[in-house]
């Protein structure tokens, strides 16, 4: 017996109708498919809705399938930290289309990282992503994206082609002064922890 | 070399001893390579697993500063080997390089386990296959980890060969570099140390 899906899919399809694909219930979590088109609405109406309230954001992933008519998804894993329940939200990509998802940047702050993993690894573009860059793979990477079924093993050139490009790269280039630098964040700190600041005290709360 | 003794002369006066305790004579090399061995300043690169073990060697129970590495120097400019301990990916290929360039002459390096000697089990797309394609290595230590009686003995075997080291060579310390990114090796002899092996070899590499 298969335990019955979360009562949101009723809820999505009541709200969002043929946007809303199949569901399956896959070891007991629930997976929800959604239109491309439709997934930054449906996330945000999530994330939004009381009674819903998905507000934490998991995780964003990727899965290649190779599957000749619809390579990849692209996953969203919700979960919603009042009750506590989780919700598993899939697009498809088909082939022949271009790998396009709306960024969830705006919802949760934390995609930033997450969608550039995705895009790194998968190759998933994500409109509206302030900064769409690799992140785990060095900035001139020219060998694709690693996690794609396609990716031969041992990458694409040869390991001396390799290693010249890797030693071409410069570590100092990957992060911006900006990035690693909290100044600017100064002013988004509580007000007590700016004061201890200003007042030198550090590395301990009173 | 102990002070030497003051003896009765036939006459009871005290006569200085044949040994004198104020002058030895030796060649330069033995005595630059007797420092030079006595106090081996470690550069840690530490990156994976073996770090550990590596951090376990240099605590009390085995004491790395029993060989003269008292003090862990995490600046490579006074450093004097450089201990790669663990797995390198290409993304640090340039860091360890720099760091290496950075190291002052008269340097040496070991290559911990088997992830830094050769790639060990990650023959894929991110790791680089042995360091020694990245730079010159002077003492391999196998194992996964090596255990720390494994990573000490490497660190003898380094002594004893900086021991045989001489002033008159001048190749020792000798580094080409070819092209500018700091590539030492020629592609080709990076293509052969990179085959794989082992389980590896039956796994597809389309280019
Ligand atoms: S050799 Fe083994 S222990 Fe050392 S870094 Fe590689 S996997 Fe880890």
């Amino acid at each position: 017996m298969t335990a019955p899906p979360s009562p949101s899919v009723a809820a999505l399809r009541k709200e969002f109708g043929d946007a809303i694909g199949r569901h399956v219930v896959s070891c007991g979590d629930t997976v929800v498919y959604v239109s491309r088109e439709r997934v930054h609405d449906v996330l945000r109406w999530l994330k939004e809705t009381p009674g819903q309230g998905y507000t934490y954001l998991t995780d964003i992933t990727a899965v290649d399938y190779r599957d000749p008519e619809c390579p990849l998804e692209v996953v969203w894993q919700l979960r919603a930290l009042d009750r506590p329940a989780d919700l598993r939200v899939k697009v498809a990509l088909p082939a022949g289309q271009p790998l396009e998802v709306p960024t969830v940047w705006d919802l949760w702050r934390g995609a930033n990282w997450l969608e550039r993993e995705v895009f790194d690894m998968f190759g998933v573009l994500f409109i509206g992503h302030p900064d769409l860059r690799r992140i785990l793979m060095w900035e001139t990477y020219a060998e694709g994206h690693p996690l794609r079924k396609s990716f031969p093993l041992r990458g694409h050139f040869s390991r001396s082609e390799q290693t010249r490009q890797a030693l071409a790269g410069n570590p100092e280039a990957h992060y911006s002064l900006e990035e690693l630098s909290i100044a600017e964040e100064y002013k988004n700190l509580p007000p007590d922890v700016r004061e201890r600041l200003k007042q030198g005290k550090r590395g301990f709360v009173e | 070399m102990g002070l030497s003794e003051l003896e009765p002369g036939a006459a009871g006066s005290p006569v200085v001893s044949a040994v004198s305790p104020n002058f030895m004579t030796t060649s330069l090399d033995f005595l630059a390579n007797w420092a030079r061995t006595g106090s081996l300043w470690p550069m840690p690169f530490g990156t994976a697993c073996c770090a550990i073990e590596f951090m376990a060697t240099a605590a009390s129970r085995y004491d790395i500063s029993r060989f003269g590495m008292e003090r862990m120097s995490f600046s490579p400019r006074q450093a004097d080997v450089l201990i790669c301990a663990g797995r390198l990916p290409f993304k640090l290929a340039p860091v360890i390089r720099r760091v290496w360039d950075q190291m002052p002459q008269p340097k040496w390096s070991i290559s911990m386990g088997a992830c830094a000697s050769s790639g060990g089990i990650f023959d894929n797309y991110a790791m680089v296959q042995g360091i020694d394609t990245i730079i010159p290595v002077d003492v391999y230590v196998p194992g996964c980890p090596p255990r720390p009686e494994g990573l000490l003995y490497g660190v003898m075997l380094l002594m004893k060969k900086i021991r045989g080291e001489s002033f008159t060579d001048d190749l020792l310390r000798q580094e080409q570099t070819i092209g500018a990114n700091g590539l030492y090796l020629p592609p080709d002899r990076i293509d052969e140390l990179s085959e794989p092996f082992g389980n590896s070899v039956s796994q597809t590499r389309s280019t």
